[in-house]
């Protein structure tokens, strides 16, 4: 015999065999839309700290994240230049402040970045052609890409250049557009100079800043600079790469709040609607094989025999199930990317995690299936 | 190893239940069987001869007396003297209890590729010859739901016989066949038997094939009973 017993018996019924393929294929198809869902949020979360140029970044230990940070002393950023390495730095105020709907004067929390506009570290579309208006007093620049609950600003500013506005009973003007986007951190992101920015927060300190920018020389070696800033820096600032950074804020959603909890639940609910298709093919079968299985009990073939057989069968749908879910998956992607403007793409990390879960969740189900093996006892079928 | 009996059964009982309910079903059982010897033994439904039978066959525990089947004593042999036991019996079981995923030749495969003494090699071929010995030579490819009920129970003998066992058990083989297939049936098994020297234990209701037995055994509430001169069953 060529073919193993597992894929003869898997084959043999071709509509369970493929009902149970489908099966497997949507629950690979609920695992990978959780986790791709989830990594294209983590992915528009961290757009920000991905525009920043630097290649090293302060920040204060007592900040979680973009949302809640915490301002250090400026005197750390300037401390960073006469580290062999460092090419020049600048740095970044952000502070939250509440914006006012200049058509239906609705209010709504927004993220202001306050920073030097001759040393501008983000690089954003539409920021660096507009980055000189807001050398201007109170002048903004707004991100387009913001919740439409901030007001048609854009199509605004098309019409007639600014538009002027209140925040907390200041008034400013709005001088033009950058894209970036809203995050969980942020509904609508707003730029300014350092200068307007103390002057719409007047009891802030000028000399705390919230982010640090480190840029080193093209031939000085990140991991060494990274280093010498470390041991050169006292605690009261963290020393972060440029990955370290983006990891950073990923870490804080993903762990500390409730929504890396949801999605893994998800997830987890995807593995285990697959786990009871593949059990319930995988105990019909063994059951309709019952009488075989002992008769061949009983000729002589032991029970580890039958726990291979089981197994095989798990390992094959595993892997069968899996091709269409992958497939499937990719033109979904590929659909809700569309839609939702989410950075929804696989990669080969997550179609590995997901096909080694499928491969978990069908061992699972096959244990379970397996105990109905000692049902058949070969004493029974005289 | 083929002079000896392949059966030497010796004051043996069975019980089943526990405590109270503890129920004896087979009582002071004493049987020999020569090599190449055919045994038909009858009786009664729930007289206890499918008990003997399984506890032959090695796919139930003795608890009294002693048992020797194939030179091996059954009385607390463990699972892997059983296991080891059983690969040296044919079992013909009255259900054929083919596996309907398997072609008629895979099916006998199953059983030939337990047997060491057939080279890899040779199975696939070996099993061909068998079912052209049992007249399927033809529908060795064929799967099980496009048999006959003769032709599965032919099949199944096939099964049995291929690993050339000295010893041959069966249970009701006819019983789901019209009498002229279940007559070939038992015709077919009885000249394999005797070509191989094979010893048969039958287990039937089935008077039209008791002309084919040297030795016929009957049961009655667990004991067995003498019925015909020519016996050599040791009471």
């Amino acid at each position: 015999m060529k073919a193993p017993l597992a894929w003869l018996q898997l084959s043999h019924k071709k509509t369970r065999l493929l009902v149970a393929l489908a099966g497997i294929a949507f629950a690979d198809l609920l695992m990978f839309i959780q986790l791709g869902f989830q990594a294209a949020l983590f992915e528009s979360n961290v757009k920000l700290h991905k525009s920043f140029k630097g290649d090293i970044f302060l920040i204060s230990p007592n900040a979680d994240a973009s949302v809640t940070m915490k301002p250090f002393s400026r005197r750390r950023i300037y401390q960073s230049l006469s580290i062999e390495g460092v090419k020049s730095i600048t740095y970044v105020y952000m502070d939250f402040s509440i914006w006012k709907n200049p058509i239906d004067k609705s209010t709504r929390g927004v993220l202001i970045f306050g920073l030097n506009p001759d040393s501008n570290p983000l690089e954003l579309p539409g920021l660096s052609n507009k980055i000189n208006a807001i050398k201007q007093k109170d002048v903004y620049l707004f991100d387009e890409l913001s919740r439409s609950e901030f007001g048609p600003i854009p199509s605004l500013i098309q019409e007639k250049e600014t538009v002027t506005t209140e925040m907390e009973n200041h008034r400013i003007k709005v001088g033009g557009l950058f894209a970036l986007g809203a995050s969980f951190a942020a509904d609508g992101n707003l730029i300014t100079s350092d200068t307007n920015f103390h002057r719409l927060f007047p009891n802030r300190d000028p000399s705390l800043i919230d982010i640090g920018v480190v840029y080193i020389n093209n031939n000085a070696q990140l991991e060494l600079v990274q280093k010498a800033l470390k041991e050169k820096l006292p605690n009261d600032v963290r020393v972060l790469s440029k990955t370290e950074f983006i990891q950073w804020e990923k870490d804080y959603w993903k762990d500390s709040t409730a929504i890396g909890f949801i999605f893994t639940m998800g997830t987890g609910i995807g593995f285990l609607v697959g786990i009871l298709i593949v059990y319930q093919i995988l105990y019909t079968d063994v059951s309709d094989h019952l009488s075989e299985y002992a008769t061949l009990k009983a000729i002589g073939y032991k029970n580890n025999y039958f726990l291979i057989v089981v197994f095989q069968e798990a390992i094959i749908l595993a892997i069968l199930g899996y091709i269409p879910g992958i497939s499937i998956t990719i033109g979904f992607y590929s659909l809700a990317a569309g839609a939702t403007s989410l950075p929804i793409i696989m990669t080969l990390n997550r179609a590995i995690t997901v096909f080694i879960l499928t491969l978990i969740m069908c061992f699972i189900s096959g244990l379970i299936a397996i105990r109905r093996l000692d049902e058949a006892d070969p004493a029974d079928i005289f | 190893m083929s002079k000896l009996s392949p059966i030497k059964i010796n004051s043996l009982n069975h019980y089943f239940g526990k405590g109270s309910l503890k129920k004896q079903v087979l009582f002071n059982i004493n049987l020999q069987v020569q090599p190449g010897q055919v045994i038909i033994l009858m009786g009664q439904s729930g007289s206890g001869k499918t008990t003997l039978l399984t506890l032959i066959g090695g796919l139930r525990s003795v608890q009294e007396g002693n048992l020797q089947v194939l030179g091996q004593e059954l009385n607390k042999a463990n699972t892997d003297q059983l296991i080891k036991i059983r690969r040296k019996i044919g079992y013909i079981f009255q259900a054929h209890n083919l596996l309907t995923f398997l072609t008629a030749s895979q099916n006998v495969q199953m059983s030939a590729k337990l047997n060491k003494n057939i080279p890899s090699k040779e199975i696939a071929q070996r099993c061909n010859t068998m079912l052209e010995a049992v007249g399927l030579g033809n529908r060795v490819n064929y799967y099980p739901d496009a048999l006959s009920g003769g032709q599965k129970q032919r099949v199944a003998i096939a099964r049995a016989l291929v690993g050339n066992p000295e010893l041959v058990l069966a249970d009701e083989p006819t019983a789901a066949l019209d009498s002229h297939s279940g007559r070939d049936v038992v015709n077919l098994l009885h000249k394999l038997a005797k070509e191989q020297n094979c010893a048969i234990l039958i287990v039937t209701h089935d008077n039209r094939i008791l002309d084919i037995a040297d030795k016929i055994i009957y049961m009655e509430d667990g004991q067995l009973a003498i019925s015909d001169s020519n016996f050599h069953v040791q009471q």
